[in-house]
């Protein structure tokens, strides 16, 4: 069985991910999570199988690839200035 | 502990270093972009892999691999049978995808080591582990410092750039040491040729240090596990010089051993080299805890290179190249090591032995090249090679003079780009012939009759002011060895 989760864990994570939650978030998600990890405790009970082998050593050779323009880069950001991403101030 | 014993104690610095270098590849860690970004407009280097634009699958370069190979080799670590990849998680706009592909547990290089020369004595420095990782974007804080910009503009060409992160044991025991190691550590990583030294940010260094009783230090320089444990540290961020990372760990010995004195504990924090201002600051303890929620990086499949170590074969390094000099060349010891202080000038004194006598050749490199470079504050790779051996040989078939080689003609070179025998053509410098100079030295006896009744008086200075006024009249051509000699002959008979 999964551990059952708690609403300080979700609220640490939630600190650590910029997401603000109030009490009855936290609560609620706290409740989601359990759920959600709990049909993970399904696969223990699924019987072993072949399975290929694991991938190993995927790699390419170092020739370069035209990438996006800048234009197209920056086609999904929601505010942008000189090029560049625009965000909000950090610290 | 009393004022009075805190007062009275020796203190000794620990440090230890985390190193990050850029790896030289055409492209990025785990895209196709170009690493050549220099001079870019922002965000013109990026993919969807790099931008963590969803659905992307990175792909590790094989390149970048071999490099921390062949780092490994160098470092004579440890290449484990597997090793893998690891995402970092971290909320931060340099990470497009809000977490880091690096390696956390199962590191590509383990327990390596890097000799140096401190002034006279060798250390061994331990190398607990060495890395890849990609580099994040760049930041610009628009309107000033950090914490009171109006807003962040974001870069993303520099996100994917493969990094090595070379992290050492707490071995160093004084800033002089650091920055030796990481002359060494520079030198053999360009030797490899995996490093660029002039590229813009390519070395970043952030160092641990601490202080503690100097009795707790061993002879061999070791430190009890529990005393290191023990002592308060603080990470010292933002340094990327040698020079820098001399002067801010320097600062925050004094700084440490201060507080200490006084009687205060050192405070273990994040601290930020400030280059300007030549301080560390305490970067305050906003920061939560560190919780990187590290986990294996199901996109990228493990490794199994260990075997590489055999195969891929890695240059002559620095210490076995300057034993060779000294023996083949038969070098001096200071010749040998100023010859190999740089790969580019090792190969560039080595193709010269190909033509001339090789002590002949090493003086002209170390005591004459490397100087006029230095202080024009240039390396050997804007040296142009032909017009070098030109000018060697006209001072070996004793065309011209070893001082108006050196003070004419090879400044002349440096400074314009002459061509060497135009030089000497356009100054006059073909060495004067035995009958231009006898002639010479006879006029300077016929003219100054109070020197030489001075030279037969036994003064010293006579002598010298007849050669003086005979190279002044040859226009500084004749060997004033010769013209010395020939003087006296004529004065003495
Ligand atoms: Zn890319």
């Amino acid at each position: 069985m999964s551990e059952p989760v708690d609403p300080e864990e979700v609220r640490h994570v939630a600190d650590l991910a910029r997401v603000a939650l109030n009490d009855e978030e936290a609560t609620r998600f706290a409740e989601q999570f359990g759920d959600i990890l709990a049909y993970f405790d399904a696969l223990d009970e699924v019987p072993a199988v072949e399975r290929d082998a694991d991938l190993t050593n995927v790699m390419r050779a170092d020739d370069t690839r035209e990438g996006l323009s800048q234009e197209e880069a920056l086609r999904n950001a929601p505010e942008t200035v000189d090029g560049y991403f625009k965000g909000p101030r950090v610290s | 502990m009393t004022a009075q014993t805190t007062q009275a104690r020796d203190l000794a610095v620990v440090i230890g270093l985390e190193v990050h270098v850029q790896l030289e590849t055409a492209t990025k860690l785990f895209c196709g972009c170009s690493t050549d970004t220099a001079d870019s407009e922002p965000n013109t280097h990026t993919c969807p892999t790099c931008l963590g634009l969803p659905g992307a699958l990175p792909v590790v370069n094989e390149a970048a691999v071999e490099a921390a190979v062949k780092v490994g080799k160098a470092l004579d670590a440890d290449i484990p049978e597997e090793t893998r990849f690891h995402r970092k998680n971290y909320y931060y706009p340099d990470l497009p995808k809000n977490f880091q592909v690096t390696q956390y547990d199962e590191p590509i290089c383990q327990d390596g080591s890097l000799e140096v020369a401190v002034a006279d004595e060798r250390r061994t420095i331990g190398i607990e582990r060495a890395h890849l990782e990609e580099d994040p974007g760049s930041l610009k804080h628009e309107g000033g410092a950090i914490d009171r910009a109006e807003y962040t503009m974001v870069d993303y060409n520099r996100a994917g750039m493969p990094l090595m992160e070379i992290v050492t044991d707490p071995d160093f025991r004084s800033p002089t040491e650091v920055r030796a190691f990481l002359e060494k550590l520079e030198e053999v990583l360009e030797y490899l040729g995996v490093f660029d030294a002039e590229r813009d940010g390519s070395l970043r260094i952030d160092a641990n240090l601490s202080v503690v009783d100097a009795e707790e230090v061993a002879e061999d320089g070791t430190i009890p596990t529990d005393v290191l444990a023990d002592a308060n540290r603080t990470e010292v961020k933002n340094i990327s010089s040698h020079k820098g990372a001399a002067k801010a760990l320097s600062y925050e010995e004094t700084r440490q051993k201060n507080a200490v004195r006084r009687g205060r504990a050192v405070e273990q924090e994040t601290r930020h080299w400030d280059e300007s201002r030549g301080i560390t600051v305490s970067m305050r303890s906003k920061e939560e805890e560190k919780d990187y929620r590290y986990f294996a990086e199901a996109d990228l499949p493990p490794m199994r290179v260990s075997g590489w170590k055999e195969e891929i074969a890695i240059p002559e390094l620095p210490d076995a190249r300057r034993e060779r000099f000294r023996e083949e060349y038969d070098l001096s010891a200071e010749e040998a090591s100023k010859l190999t202080s740089t790969k580019q000038v090792a190969d560039f004194y080595e193709a010269l032995t190909d033509e001339f006598d090789a002590g002949f050749a090493a003086s002209w490199v170390v005591d004459r090249l490397l100087g006029e470079l230095n202080y024009r504050d240039r390396s050997v790779g804007s040296v142009d090679r032909a017009a070098f051996v030109r000018l060697l040989e006209l001072v070996d078939s004793d065309d011209i003079t070893v001082k108006n080689a050196e003070e004419v003609v090879l400044r002349a070179m440096l400074d314009d780009g002459s061509d060497p025998d135009a030089v000497v053509e356009a100054e006059g410098l073909g060495k004067t012939s035995g009958d231009a100079v006898e002639e010479a030295v006879e006029e300077a006896i016929a003219d100054n009759p109070d020197a030489v009744e001075d030279y037969h008086d036994g003064e010293g200075g006579a002598l010298n002011f007849l050669v003086g006024q005979v190279m002044q009249s040859t226009g500084g051509s004749a060997e004033p060895g010769a013209v010395n000699e020939l003087l006296r002959e004529k004065l003495d008979s």
